[in-house]
């Protein structure tokens, strides 16, 4: 006999709400849009410029190679910085996971590492590394490393004893045992920690790029600055927005494919 | 039974726990002298807490004992853990399916680690689930499928490997009295049919009966209470005799 109520497909009823619920999403941005745009009317450019110019802006640096490339190498940044944490953090997260001895010795190393700010760790890149790449890279990897590591380390410290002993039983190589019980075990929290990540590696590349870079979004943000235009600030930041909710959905996708076999209930929390 | 036939083998074993002579320290199996021929189902029964599931644990392989030598086919299990790859198979007290896999994928785990070619694995795992009489679910995640049709597949999972030594832990006490009968006449008989060796631990004298050919009662710490052998064709009135007796022996 199988269970109904966990493989029935949504009622009808459900598909009909994504529309009033989709609006309720775009309704807050629609009203701040809208309180900005009246706000234009009675303030000047370079406090509150129109949205009409913010969305000229945005179509000029996506049209223009120079301005693109930009864009594309912060983006290449945050994905650089979050593959190298996410590398080391594993690597860290799986040895502290096998010996108490290191994980007695990296965890409190860790904690510190994350109580460092990020400004502080932009001052320390550039005393101690001369090329803007290197630089960029070591201040991304050290500020989102605590978190991958503890992070991978939750997952693994979380994985079902009894699942574990059941592959076990079957006397699995090193490399089975990760490739059919390990990670896709942990796979949902390297989801949602890459998730939680790419937030704080967005804020942080930017901070990064301001103080110590020739290029980039956080450059063009200074730029903006200096020259008092506002609706160029504002239609870099929203690239670096538009980049972290591709972004995010893409992980969403993954999400839904790699999970496809968690059981939905009717009733939500 | 001469030491030759045995398979299974406990001399002198004893498992202990935590530090010996604290409060925390405990005996979880006091000396014990344990055969299993080939071929043979031995039903292992006991009350919860007197050493079954460490027993169970040691013959897997997945626990070593204090002192003694158990041995597998004349072999250490814990010691040469990976050499009995495909020799061992077990069949838990909760289904333990994975989640993330059909019921297909996890009957062909254990094959997996086998190497077996993607191609007659497959088949091979089909075929285990339609014996089980699963034909139909084989790719349905274990969320969609009842108590009774995860613990099939984890016994198909068993099978499939074609193991030599079957180990059970109370696989069946989880589920309605109903279901566990249909899936205990299934599993002797498929043991029967495939001429394994089994043990198969459970705290249900009635189980015990119905299943084993041999029955072996424990008391703690895990010393051997009665050790008789109890053939299909064992008359009512004698059977009864043999269920008074082990109550007794559970009772004091």
């Amino acid at each position: 006999m199988t269970m109904p109520e966990a493989a029935r497909p949504e009622p009808a009823g459900r598909s009909m709400m994504i529309g009033p619920r989709g609006l309720f999403y775009v309704l807050p941005f629609v009203v701040l849009a809208g309180l900005w745009q009246i706000g234009s009317l009675f303030f000047p450019p370079f406090l509150f410029p129109s949205l009409v110019d913010v969305f000229r802006r945005c179509i000029d640096i996506l049209t223009s190679w120079s301005q693109l490339s930009d864009v594309l190498a912060t983006v290449g940044r945050i994905l650089a910085g979050l593959a190298g944490a996410f590398i080391v953090g594993a690597a860290l997260a799986v040895s502290m996971f096998r010996s108490r001895a290191v994980n007695d010795f990296l965890s409190p190393m860790l904690t510190l590492f994350q109580g460092i700010p990020a400004l502080s760790w932009v001052v320390f890149a550039i005393i101690w590394f001369h090329g803007i790449e290197p630089r960029i890279f070591f201040i991304m990897v050290m500020t989102t490393l605590p978190a991958f590591t503890f992070q991978v380390l939750g997952a693994l410290q979380g994985m079902s004893r009894d699942l574990m002993e059941m592959v076990m039983s079957f006397r699995p190589t090193r490399t089975k045992l990760f490739r059919t019980m390990i990670i896709p075990a942990i796979l949902p929290d390297i989801l949602t920690a890459w998730k939680v990540n790419l937030g704080n590696a967005s804020r942080v590349v930017v901070v990064a790029e301001l103080v110590g870079a020739t290029g980039g979004v956080g450059y063009e943000l200074l730029q903006q600055q200096q020259l008092f235009d506002m609706a160029g600030a504002l239609a870099w930041t929203l690239q670096l927005v538009f980049f972290v909710l591709i972004a995010q959905s893409v992980l969403t996708q993954i999400e839904n494919f790699a999970f496809r076999y968690r059981a939905a209930s009717e009733r939500s929390l | 039974m001469t030491v030759a036939d045995r398979i299974i083998s406990l001399d002198r074993v004893t498992k202990s726990f935590g530090k010996a002579g604290s409060k925390a320290g405990y005996v979880a199996v006091d000396n014990l002298d344990l055969g299993v021929e080939r071929g043979q189902l031995l039903a292992l029964l006991g009350k919860t807490g007197c050493g079954k599931s460490t027993i169970f644990n040691m013959i897997a392989g997945l626990t070593e004992p204090t002192s003694g030598t158990v041995r597998v086919d004349g072999r250490n299990p814990f010691r040469e853990f990976d050499s009995f790859r495909g020799k061992i198979a077990i069949v838990f007290q909760g289904d333990r399916l994975l989640p993330w896999r059909t019921a297909v994928q996890n009957v062909e785990l254990g094959l997996e680690m086998l190497d077996m070619p993607a191609g007659p694995r497959g088949n091979t795992a089909l075929r285990w689930l339609d014996t089980l009489g699963l034909r139909g679910h084989e790719q349905d995640y274990p969320h969609a499928l009842s108590g009774g049709m995860r613990q099939r597949v984890s016994i198909a999972r068993a099978f499939a490997t074609d193991a030599d030594i079957l180990l059970c832990d109370e696989p069946f006490s989880a589920l309605d009295e109903m279901t566990a009968r249909a899936l205990r006449a299934a599993f002797v008989q498929l043991v029967r049919d495939n001429g394994k060796t089994a043990v198969f631990i459970t705290h249900s004298i009635n189980e015990a009966l119905e299943i084993g050919d041999r029955l072996v009662v424990l008391k703690r710490p895990a010393t051997i209470a009665i050790d008789i052998p109890v053939a299909a064709a064992t008359p009512a009135t004698e059977r009864e005799a043999i269920r008074c007796r082990i109550q007794d022996v559970l009772a004091a």
